[in-house]
């Protein structure tokens, strides 16, 4: 016998009713592509609903990190417009020329502590009591997206290393893939506590679960958030752009957490 | 190059596959030669982590993982440190998406058993545990290496449920498959490159050394 002991028979059955019943998927020609950074995943959609009351168009959008957006666009993705988490992603699309301009900032996200109910952590915005933890052995884990590609990990690595936590902190962290998960770690309290993005701990399911502060805004590099028309953009991807430069969208963005330089004051 | 990552994994897949020999010539023995009602239901549940998406099982691991849950609680009490993110959870998950790989060949060899030479053996007066070391276990040993080959290269191979209930700690939950992912991430295709051209020649190494084995095993048989 060789590796032919796998068992074939199931796996076969199980192709043949993959293959009966697996459908076309649904033409996307219609409708216009909008890619989006992971953050803007409870924001965007009303966005999106605003701008559609006006017309008649139809969006579709599309979350991911903003880097595999980025390598999706390199290779072709049929995206119109790009919301990335960041600058600097647009920046090397635009390098490349697949922008059609060098895109405009829409947003600043903010960095929040975030601490689940019944974690032996405060929600201290000076980070003292996360420094106290640190020094009592109260803090088993500690969660933030992964500095080396998301921008909130980032962000967090430069505030812990600004209060001088980093070294300390380190055998404690967990890294979310992106900062979704960094708060899906911590609101499902199998973290402490993280540092995360104000706008998605705005979000009811995650709200209630626990308490956040906001981490000063000196602390890290803003976390300014630039979109982008791709070179194939039409009119449609045109008007959501301009759209989301208006104070409509301000508030809207307000509302989720975010700072607009189109905003009230 | 993530060495950490690669020792990672590689201690990962090889405890794997020591926690999983004994349950796979356990439940394969069990399936191979025992009668019982509701025998499809089991090699159901077995096949099961075959067919779910990783993120269904990465979903209840992560529930069952949790500082409310029962398991959860009852390992922190006894190890001091939570499941969910340690090395140990890493373990469990393995354990359980392996099953059916360690299972069905384990099973597939102990059928090659048939119940007469079984029967000539208790005759001889081979004890239960001598027929089963001395006659059931030479003919099904080709199924078993397959099924720890298998779980093995499964488990350096395995992403989703990592990146779910991971943490992507180096050292502790970081494996090799999700450093790749990072390293393409960050746009630094030289690394992610380099790390995937050597995973990719473990693999194939692995995978050829267990033909050569198996082929090797069976010819002296014959």
């Amino acid at each position: 016998m060789t590796l032919r002991t796998i068992p074939t028979k199931p796996l076969s059955l199980i192709l043949a009713v993959a293959l009966a019943t697996g459908a076309a998927p649904a033409s996307l020609e219609a409708a216009t592509v909008v890619a989006a950074a992971n953050n803007l995943q409870s924001v965007l959609p009303e966005l999106a609903a605003a701008f559609e009351e006006s017309g008649e168009s139809e969006l579709r959008l599309v979350f991911g990190a903003s880097g595999n957006l980025t390598r999706q666009i390199r290779e072709g993705a049929p995206f119109e417009l790009f919301l990335s988490a960041d600058q600097d992603y647009v920046a090397v699309l635009a390098a490349e020329g697949l922008t059609r301009d060098e895109g405009v900032d829409y947003a600043r996200g903010r960095l929040v502590l975030f601490v689940a109910e019944g974690s032996p952590l405060k929600a201290d915005g000076s980070f003292d009591d996360l420094a106290a933890a640190l020094g009592d052995g109260r803090l088993a884990r500690f969660a933030i997206a992964n500095p080396e590609h998301a921008p909130y990990g980032r962000a967090a690595e430069e505030a812990l290393r600004h209060r001088g936590l980093w070294e300390a902190i380190g055998p404690h962290l967990v890294f979310g893939e992106n900062v979704a998960q960094a708060v899906q770690f911590a609101a499902s309290g199998n973290a402490d506590g993280g540092l995360v993005a104000l706008s998605l701990v705005l979000a009811p399911q995650v709200a209630a679960r626990g308490q956040y502060v906001p981490v000063p805004g000196d602390w890290y590099t803003p976390l300014d958030q630039r979109m982008v028309l791709l070179a194939g953009a039409g009119a449609e991807a045109e008007a959501f752009y301009d759209f989301l430069k208006t104070p409509e969208a301000a508030a809207i963005f307000a509302r989720h957490g975010f700072d607009t330089a189109g905003a009230a004051p | 190059m993530d060495w950490t990552a690669l020792w990672l994994s590689f201690r990962l897949a090889g405890l794997t596959v020591l926690a999983l020999l004994p349950i796979g010539l356990l439940l394969g023995r069990w399936l191979a030669f025992g009668e019982m009602r509701g025998r499809s239901v089991i090699e159901a549940l077995i096949l099961l982590p075959l067919v779910l998406p990783p993120t269904v099982l990465g979903y209840y691991l992560l529930v069952a993982f949790g500082a409310a849950s029962p398991l959860g609680q009852a390992w922190q009490s006894v190890a001091g440190q939570p499941l969910a993110f340690s090395f140990e959870g890493l373990l469990l998950a393995s354990i359980l998406f392996n099953l059916p790989f360690a299972v069905q060949p384990t099973q597939r060899g102990f059928e090659t058993v048939g119940a007469d030479l079984r029967d000539a053996a208790a005759c001889s007066g081979l004890s239960a545990w001598q027929s089963f070391l001395r006659v059931e276990l030479p003919l099904a040993w080709p199924g078993v290496l397959t099924a720890s080959v298998l779980c093995f290269a499964h488990t350096l191979g395995e992403f989703g449920i990592v990146l779910m209930v991971g943490g992507a700690i180096p050292g502790e939950t970081k494996t090799i498959a999700i450093a790749i992912y990072d390293r393409v991430q960050a746009f630094d295709d030289a690394a992610a490159g380099r790390m995937a051209a050597v995973l990719l020649v473990l693999s194939l190494a692995t995978i050829a050394l267990t033909l050569a084995l198996s082929r090797h095993l069976g010819r002296r048989r014959a």
